[in-house]
């Protein structure tokens, strides 16, 4: 059985007080209270701070491009079922540059879990506004303040049918570590989008900010109701609820593609040469 | 001995019912056929047209003069009418044109009517025209009916008997009315089994064979018959196809399947890779090896969707930013390309390479009669470290330094040891870092190490006529086919080869074979290419210094056509 320290890694090189540190900290202790080795797991994250946390912990990893996560995971968990597969991103990677990839993992339900570090800022390329920055935040990159509407993550999801919809706090290490669990366990795609501050750029959404928002959802909500999540999707403002917000189990793509479903992984499967020439003949 | 048969009328009319038929009778009464296509991009309506070519002998071309002209509508007869050869004959159904000719060429078949007559449905009028042409061309209808009866057996007996009907009816409909059908096709041999492969469907087969496990892709044509022919396959053996939702990540996906543990590939046209440009890079950065199937088209932009063109070669060779070795494979035909895709998928994991199949409209479509393709010749070797040998290991290193350069590809998950990649600059265990020093290291091993282990393998290009040739037709990809009926047809009079170039990058290296000295030797060098720009010949230049003394660029979206090809030429050596 492995323990947290298992999942020690290189030292961080995030800012003293980042948010990401207690993220990994959350992370590094879900991972040994699900009993997996740091070998059975494939850790896939983008381009940002956020990204770099496969090497901050021990798994292991495909630290691809900017916002292209998800389709690399997706094709892991199909080459190999029989892997937890975690995309890791940030809030620039994910629902800017990898937009359309996050529209369709949620179609595709393929049993990745995706974990968002959603500081509402690149931190990375020095503070510019990202998808999730509030209106009117000033940045070096929007000297007039942020004139777009922030994209709400959540209630895209809840919009989209996903199958599991939660958000975390970087500030509540405990209940983030239990969601982290809770999505991994869950059969089907997860996005547990998780706010915390940009200590260094972010000068609006702070620890103080955060933590006279942040909520968690009482036991009495039930995920599968999809208005009731759809409410609560929506508050983001004087209120934020964190927890699991929806949750639409169905069959994932694994289970549905005909050539893996119920079967061994694709990667364990025989390739058969020589009934794959069999296929010749039809030229004839 | 050799006929032309062309098949036009507007999209959705059944061009391609007819001309797979009677492609394959043909190919089973024992001609060799070549056949093509020139679509328009739309669904319904424009003017498309099929041709079929055969011969006793093989060939690897179309041509410009056609002996039996199947008019399936009124543009067809003014489109191609000019060129029918002096005994050739036109097919139509006045009924269908609407218009009657009064002239010995023009064979009027009531398709539609004996459609209706023997089948009760209009749309068999296709295989009564089918039928038409086997009977003007005298061929038994043995093999027609075999072949009818194969290809509906899975929409029922009814179906079945109809199309026998209609075939029957217009083989007899032309046997009887048809006086001045002199076609004498006989063919002296006895009937071979030969293959009718297009270009697409060969790729696939290659990749099949290759093992190739996982296909991603986004629809583009020409290489939507790459991602249909996968699709199919993924019924029956072990292939997961998925379309992704844009090209970014079709590339992202092969690659994420590849590092998982299977060989993977993507396909697209010129357009679509644009996007996977940046993923190429991914490719090239973390070692992963992927297979890209690139289909050129006439570009810039979306450029003419459904035509053809030799656009894309430099492109495909510098594209993407950074420097990293990739493998650029350019297949002359259907058979070329099963193999090179053979190969493509070899060097790609042997060396940890992106590898490209570039490809065209005309040959993606082209059918081609072939012997055989030998699946032995496709070698096939796990690269990969797993299980037992990768457990065993003391310790394991994605990106360690080799004498290679070549560092040992594992499977994740299958042993206890990590597999760690980055796009990043890396240390060998696959780490982000930033010193020089492991920099230096890592450009070493990644492109100066391995790219002139991957020229070695690289076969030259192939020569073809004259061993010492006065005049040097040279090509690259599709237009393999049209350059060796040209060296055919000048042999008698000049002293020519054709020297045409498969395996493009790197490229290959002139120790084997001094292709150089060839080119030097000759008088008159010309370079042929369905482009503006010469983009082979300025790449020859470049690497080589070697300069053609003649250039051919053809850049209407059309293949070279042999009379087309030895009227190019012959303006050139007289
Ligand atoms: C294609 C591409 N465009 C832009 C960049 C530059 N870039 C790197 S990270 C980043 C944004 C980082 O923001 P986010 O994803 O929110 O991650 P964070 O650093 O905040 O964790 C950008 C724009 C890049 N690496 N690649
Ligand atoms: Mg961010």
């Amino acid at each position: 059985m492995a323990e947290t320290v298992d999942f020690e890694g290189q030292q961080p090189a995030w800012c003293p007080g980042c948010g990401n540190f207690n993220i990994l900290k959350s992370f590094k202790a879900a991972m040994a209270e699900l009993g997996l080795q740091p070998h059975e797991l494939v850790v896939v994250s983008g381009i940002g701070q956020a990204s770099k946390l496969p090497h901050y912990t021990m798994c292991n990893t495909f630290n691809g491009l900017h916002g292209r996560t998800l389709p690399v995971a997706t094709a892991i968990r199909l080459v190999n079922h029989d892997m937890p597969v975690i995309a890791v991103a940030g809030d620039g990677d994910c629902y800017g540059e990898g937009g359309n990839h996050f529209l369709h993992a949620m179609r595709r339900n393929v049993n990745v879990k995706l974990f968002v570090h959603d500081n509402q800022i690149y931190g990375l390329t020095k503070g510019q506004a990202s998808p999730t920055s509030g209106r009117g935040m000033v940045t070096t990159a929007q000297p007039a303040g942020v004139l777009l509407e922030p994209l709400n993550p959540v209630a895209l999801a809840v919009a989209m049918d996903a199958a599991f919809v939660a958000r975390g706090y970087a500030g509540d290490r405990l209940f983030l570590q239990e969601l982290m669990a809770k999505a991994m366990r869950f059969r089907g795609f997860a996005l547990l989008d998780i706010l915390h501050p940009c200590i260094t750029f972010n000068r609006l959404n702070t620890y103080r900010w955060y933590q006279e928002r942040v909520y968690r959802i009482s036991d009495s909500h039930d995920p599968s109701d999809r208005e009731a999540a759809f409410r609560l999707a929506l508050e983001f403002g004087d209120r934020i609820p964190t927890g699991v917000i929806y949750r639409n189990e169905r069959p994932t793509l694994e289970e549905l593609v005909p050539v893996i479903a119920g079967k061994d992984p694709l990667v364990h499967q025989p390739f058969s040469r020589a009934e794959a020439e069999t296929e010749l003949k039809r030229f004839y | 001995m050799e006929y032309s048969v062309r098949i036009g009328g507007e999209a959705g009319q059944g061009i391609q019912t007819i001309s797979s038929i009677l492609g394959k009778v043909l190919v089973r009464t024992g001609f060799h056929v070549f056949t093509h296509q020139d679509y328009m991009s739309r669904i319904r309506g424009g003017h498309n047209f099929t041709q079929i070519r055969f011969a006793d002998r093989p060939i690897a071309c179309s041509r410009r003069q056609v002996d039996i002209l199947i008019a399936l509508d009124q543009q067809t007869v003014d489109v191609h009418r000019g060129d029918l050869a002096p005994d050739g004959l036109v097919i139509h159904d006045s009924e269908t044109i609407g218009r009657k000719y009064d002239r010995p060429e023009f064979i009027d078949v009531p398709a539609r009517r004996l459609a209706m007559e023997t089948a009760g449905k209009r749309l068999m009028e296709n295989t009564v025209a089918a039928g038409a042409a086997s009977g003007m061309l005298r061929l038994e209808l043995a093999p027609l009916e075999k072949l009818l009866s194969q290809t509906f057996a899975g929409k029922g007996q009814e179906a079945v008997d109809g199309n026998i009907a209609a075939a029957r009816a217009g083989y007899d409909f032309v046997l009887n009315n048809c006086p001045r059908c002199a076609f004498t096709p006989a063919t002296s041999e006895p009937p071979a089994r030969r293959m009718l492969i297009d270009g697409n469907s060969a790729v696939g087969m290659g990749a099949l064979l290759s093992g190739c496990r996982f296909y991603a892709a986004y629809p583009m044509t020409p290489s939507t018959g790459v991602l249909n022919f996968m699709a199919g396959q993924s019924r029956r053996h072990s292939l997961v196809v998925e379309q992704a939702e844009d090209e970014i990540s079709a590339i992202n996906m092969a690659i994420g399947a590849s590092y998982a543990g299977v060989r993977s590939m993507t396909g697209t046209a010129g357009g679509g890779f644009a996007l996977m440009v940046e993923g190429l890079s991914l490719a090239g950065m973390t070692e992963t090896p992927v297979v890209i199937f690139v289909g050129q088209r006439p570009a810039p932009a979306t450029g003419l969707p459904t035509r053809t063109e030799q656009g894309d070669l430099l492109y495909v060779l510098n594209a993407a930013h950074g420097e990293f070795p990739r493998v650029v494979m350019a297949p002359g035909s259907p058979e070329q390309a099963f193999y090179l895709t053979g190969k493509a998928f070899e060097l790609a994991e042997k060396y940890q390479v992106p590898a490209v199949i570039l490809s065209d409209t005309y040959l993606a479509d082209a059918g081609w009669t072939l012997d055989g393709l030998d699946a032995a010749r496709i070698e096939y070797r796990d690269h990969r470290l797993r299980a037992d040998a990768l457990e065993r290991l003391e310790r394991y290193q994605r990106h360690a330094f080799t004498e290679s350069g070549v560092s040992p590809l594992a499977e994740p998950g299958a042993s206890r040891h990590l597999v760690v990649t980055d796009s990043d600059e890396h240390d060998e265990d696959g780490h982000i870092i930033e010193d020089a020093a492991t920099r230096i290291k890592m450009v070493d091993k990644r492109l100066r190490k391995k790219l002139p282990l991957i020229r070695a393998e690289m076969e030259p290009p192939r020569l073809y006529g004259e061993e010492r040739p006065e005049i040097v037709l040279a090509g690259w990809g599709s237009n393999y086919g049209v350059l060796k009926e040209a060296v055919d047809e000048l042999r008698e009079r000049h002293s020519i080869a054709m020297l045409h170039w498969s395996e493009i990058w790197p490229l290959p290296a002139t120790d084997r074979y001094d292709y150089l000295a060839v080119l030097r030797r000759a008088r008159r060098t010309i370079c042929i290419e369905n482009n503006a720009g010469s983009q082979f010949a300025r790449l020859l230049r470049s690497e080589t210094g070697f300069q053609f003394s003649n250039r051919v660029n053809r850049f209407d979206g059309r293949p070279f056509l042999l009379e087309d090809m030895l009227q190019e030429v012959g303006k050139i050596i007289g």
